[in-house]
């Protein structure tokens, strides 16, 4: 039993000291961040504006694959069965979350596919109205929708996408049901507000901000606990009593499960720092957001956060019995 | 005047040594990834914004765009000489491009595309220029309603593009409409002919359908014969258009440019319509109608032109709205906003010198493209001397690697091989791909635009009627259906192809 013992000896001996090698020289090579929807949506300028910042952080570049496709649940299920070795990692939102309810017969188990490395960043949602709908502030507005609930059209993103849970949110909280109008992406959706096709849509602060500020659309409300800076004036679904609509589109960066836990550790490292970082501040400030605090750029947050809105979301959605499969 | 400083600032912009080098590398950059095939520009933006981060914004955009219609410009290239369109503008260019590089002239037809897309893109650029805030007004008005009679018109009109029978311009219509359907339905969020596939969730790529039905067949049927391929080598023909070819081009190519200004500037996909509407048109209009397909002059001035157009006045809801018209110019809107510029309705008059700069570049830009295309020519027709069996494998890899870059997805190569199949089988059945393709590209729009106004208009089909806009492009769209269906118009046309066949 002694070579038993040596070999056994001796391989602990290449695990524990690739292990150390593992935590000195990670990364060695670039990294790969998969965002799982197309190029040039918020969520990847929101990737691309981290990966930068990381890159420089970590000595080696992280570069940004676009993953798109069905939700995010494309991307997500690549990066949950590619190799977990710390060169692969996924940048997602709030759809990580309610995908697990959404779609019945995913390639993957939500919970059980990944490590977590940390929170990125909670956007902001704004209410939002066509620009010359009758109401001039969130209270007006909240009568004239139930009065008028059976005229109003909202828009969305489609089926699953943020603006499209915050529309649900909207319409619970005011205890209506208008007519819902999805739409290919933000983008469409937002020409039809702005060509005043449709009357109302709830949508992040990175699509809507600009808009507001040039008058081509009407900002009602934030979604947020508190008022934003960039817009002290318009205040917070809360201030209107409108219950549990609160909602923000939070991105966490994963990795696949039994990546290294030093590679999860530097990961976890080099967030943090880009999270304190001012300028990655004043670049998401021009989108209406901020990044998390840095003291949830962790592993630990990102789970909580997760499971707390896999739970959170799952009567709504079950609710409004939509499901995207 | 304003317009006149505000062009002067763009100029200035445009013009420092900088910006000039950039407009520069981005056309160079845009003409070689559309020349190959299934490369697209999407694709190539994509991989490039990291490097446009350590650029100055102007700088950075003013190369993004030139990659964008320097890849209008390129992609002719392909669609020409092996019958390769990589995106759906390119797809029209190919039916009589193809035909007049097969009958030697491909030099003429890379010269008519090029300065047809050049007098287009500096047309549309002034259009963009002065008009641009007017427009946007007008494409607004533009809801779902209208979207669908457009797009209606569209595929009737489509039947135009075939030069065999009617009825198999239809069929061929109707399964392109089929194979759009493929994907997941935007409205109830379930999938739709993917056989349980998610990596068909969002339906079918579009590049792979074109280089399989008209490039991978093409390079079947040449296989099948070589001596198609030993004509086509041998009969190199001049490289520059005749006197007659320049005469012919004139009148398709401001008719093209007037489509395409005008479509290109819905952002609902209007541009798409772009190069096929004018086909139909030139077409329709044309004193030999019969050449169309065969090698018409025309059939490569007013798409091109109309192609070439519309890419410009796409960026109108860009920069008057912040608003993509199609997956480049989202790729712009995040590159501007990582550049600290967030798009929107304020940008012109927040970030003057980067608005104006963009617009002046794109003349300059379209000026370089013509400086840098014809001497190209030459060159791009010499290809066609590569032995074809040393040329065919190249363009297989190129296209592989093209279609898979698109979004890293094996399932597309593998519809690029069922689609090669399917356009060879149905090249042996004189069945053309073009209507095909055609109703590929508009049965999603037209779908979800038929619903979206009926779920708007509560379930009332008079929406379509009541509304003006909508409403005329209905009666155009009969118009053009008893003009089509009219027992002699349809008995001359039969005469007439009875004669070229």
């Amino acid at each position: 039993m002694a070579l038993h013992r040596i070999l056994t000896g001796a391989l602990a001996g290449t695990i524990l000291s690739s292990g150390a090698l593992m935590a000195q020289d990670y990364p060695e090579r670039s990294i790969t961040m998969v965002v799982p929807f197309a190029a040039g949506g918020p969520t990847d300028t929101v990737a691309r504006l981290v990966a930068e910042k990381m890159s420089t952080d970590l000595g080696q570049q992280v570069i940004v694959e676009n993953v798109g496709g069905a939700g995010g649940t494309l991307g997500a299920g690549q990066v949950a069965t590619a190799e977990a070795d710390g060169y692969t990692v996924l940048l997602h939102h709030i759809g990580m979350a309610t995908a697990a309810t959404l779609y019945r017969n995913l390639a993957y188990d939500t919970l059980a596919a990944f490590d977590y490395v940390g929170l990125v960043t909670e956007v902001p949602m704004t209410l939002v109205g066509r620009s010359d709908l009758e109401p001039a502030d969130l209270a007006s507005l909240v009568t004239y929708v139930k009065e008028n609930a059976d005229t109003l059209t909202m828009a969305n993103a489609g089926i699953g996408a943020a603006s499209h849970l915050c529309g649900m949110l909207f319409q619970q909280a005011l205890n209506v049901s208008l007519v819902t109008v999805p739409y290919q992406g933000t983008g469409p959706a937002m020409t039809d507000l702005l060509g005043g096709q449709v009357d109302l849509m709830c949508d992040q602060t990175t699509n809507t901000s600009e808009q507001i500020r040039g008058g081509t659309i009407k900002g009602y409300g934030v979604t947020t606990p508190a008022r934003l800076e960039i817009f002290p004036d318009m205040p917070t679904v809360a201030e209107a009593g409108l219950a549990g609509m609160e909602v923000s589109i939070w991105h966490g960066i994963y990795a696949p499960k039994g990546t290294p836990a030093e590679a999860v550790e530097r990961l976890s490292a080099s967030l943090q720092t880009v999270l304190a970082d001012p300028t990655l501040a004043a670049s998401l400030a021009e989108l209406g957001t901020a990044p998390s605090p840095a003291t949830d750029g962790t592993p630990a947050a990102l789970q909580a956060k997760l499971e707390s809105e896999i739970a959170r979301w799952e009567p709504v959605i079950a609710d409004a019995g939509v499901y995207a499969d | 005047m304003d317009l006149i400083s505000n062009l002067g600032l763009g100029f200035a912009t445009a013009g420092s040594p900088t910006n000039l080098l950039f407009c520069l590398i981005g056309v160079i950059l845009g003409t070689l990834i559309g020349v190959l095939p299934g490369i697209g520009a999407t694709a190539t933006i994509a991989m490039l914004l990291p490097i446009t981060f350590q650029l100055e914004p102007v700088s950075s955009l003013i190369m993004l765009a030139g990659i964008y219609y320097g890849a209008q410009y390129g992609g002719s290239t392909t669609a020409i000489l092996i019958n390769m369109p990589g995106e759906s503008s390119s797809a029209v260019t190919a039916i009589d491009g193809y035909q007049l590089a097969r009958k030697g002239k491909a030099g003429t037809a890379l010269a008519v595309a090029a300065l047809g897309s050049f007098f287009a893109g500096s047309v549309a650029t002034l259009l963009v220029a002065i008009l641009a805030p007017l427009l946007t007004i007008v494409a607004l008005k533009f809801g779902a309603a209208e979207y669908f009679s457009l797009m209606l018109l569209g595929l009737v009109a489509a039947i135009a593009l075939a030069h065999g029978s009617i009825l198999k311009a239809l069929a061929m219509t109707v399964l392109g409409l089929l194979l759009g359907v493929v994907g997941t339905d935007i409205y109830t969020g379930t999938p739709r002919f993917t056989f349980g596939i998610t990596a068909y969730a969002d339906g079918l790529n579009f590049v792979a359908l074109a280089v399989g039905v008209f490039g991978i067949a093409e390079i079947l049927r040449n296989l099948e014969g070589e001596q198609d391929r030993t004509v086509l080598t041998t009969k190199l023909g001049s490289l520059w258009p005749s006197r007659a070819d320049l005469k012919a081009m004139i009148a398709p190519m401001l008719r093209g440019t007037l489509l395409g200004s005008a479509l290109g500037i819905l952002p609902g996909g209007g541009a798409i319509l772009a190069s096929f509407a004018s086909y139909t048109v030139e077409k329709r209009i044309s004193k030999t109608p019969e050449e169309f397909g065969k090698g018409s002059i025309a059939g490569v001035a007013g798409p091109e032109s109309a192609n070439n157009a519309g890419a410009q006045t796409s960026f109108i809801p860009l920069l008057t709205l912040g608003i993509p018209a199609n997956p480049v110019m989202a790729l712009m809107v995040g590159a501007m906003i990582i550049q600290g510029v967030v798009p929107g309705p304020n940008v012109a008059a927040e970030q003057p010198a980067l608005f104006w700069g963009i617009i002046a570049s794109m003349w300059i830009g379209n000026l370089m493209l013509i400086v840098l295309n014809l001497p190209l020519i030459g060159l791009w027709v010499k290809l066609l001397t590569v032995p074809y069996h040393v040329l065919f494998p190249i363009i297989m890899a190129f296209c592989s690697i093209g279609v898979y870059s698109v979004n890293s997805n094996v399932y597309d190569l593998y519809a690029v091989a069922g689609f090669g199949l399917m356009g060879y089988v149905l090249m042996k059945l004189r069945c053309e791909p073009a209507p095909l393709l055609l109703g590929f590209v508009l049965g999603p729009l037209l779908e979800e635009n038929l619903r979206r106004a009926m779920i708007l208009g509560r379930g009332d089909p008079t929406t379509f009627v009541t509304r003006p806009i909508s409403a005329t492009l209905l009666g155009l769209t009969v118009i053009v259906l008893i003009v089509m269906l009219l027992p002699q118009v349809s008995k001359k046309r039969a005469e007439v192809f009875s004669e070229a066949e």
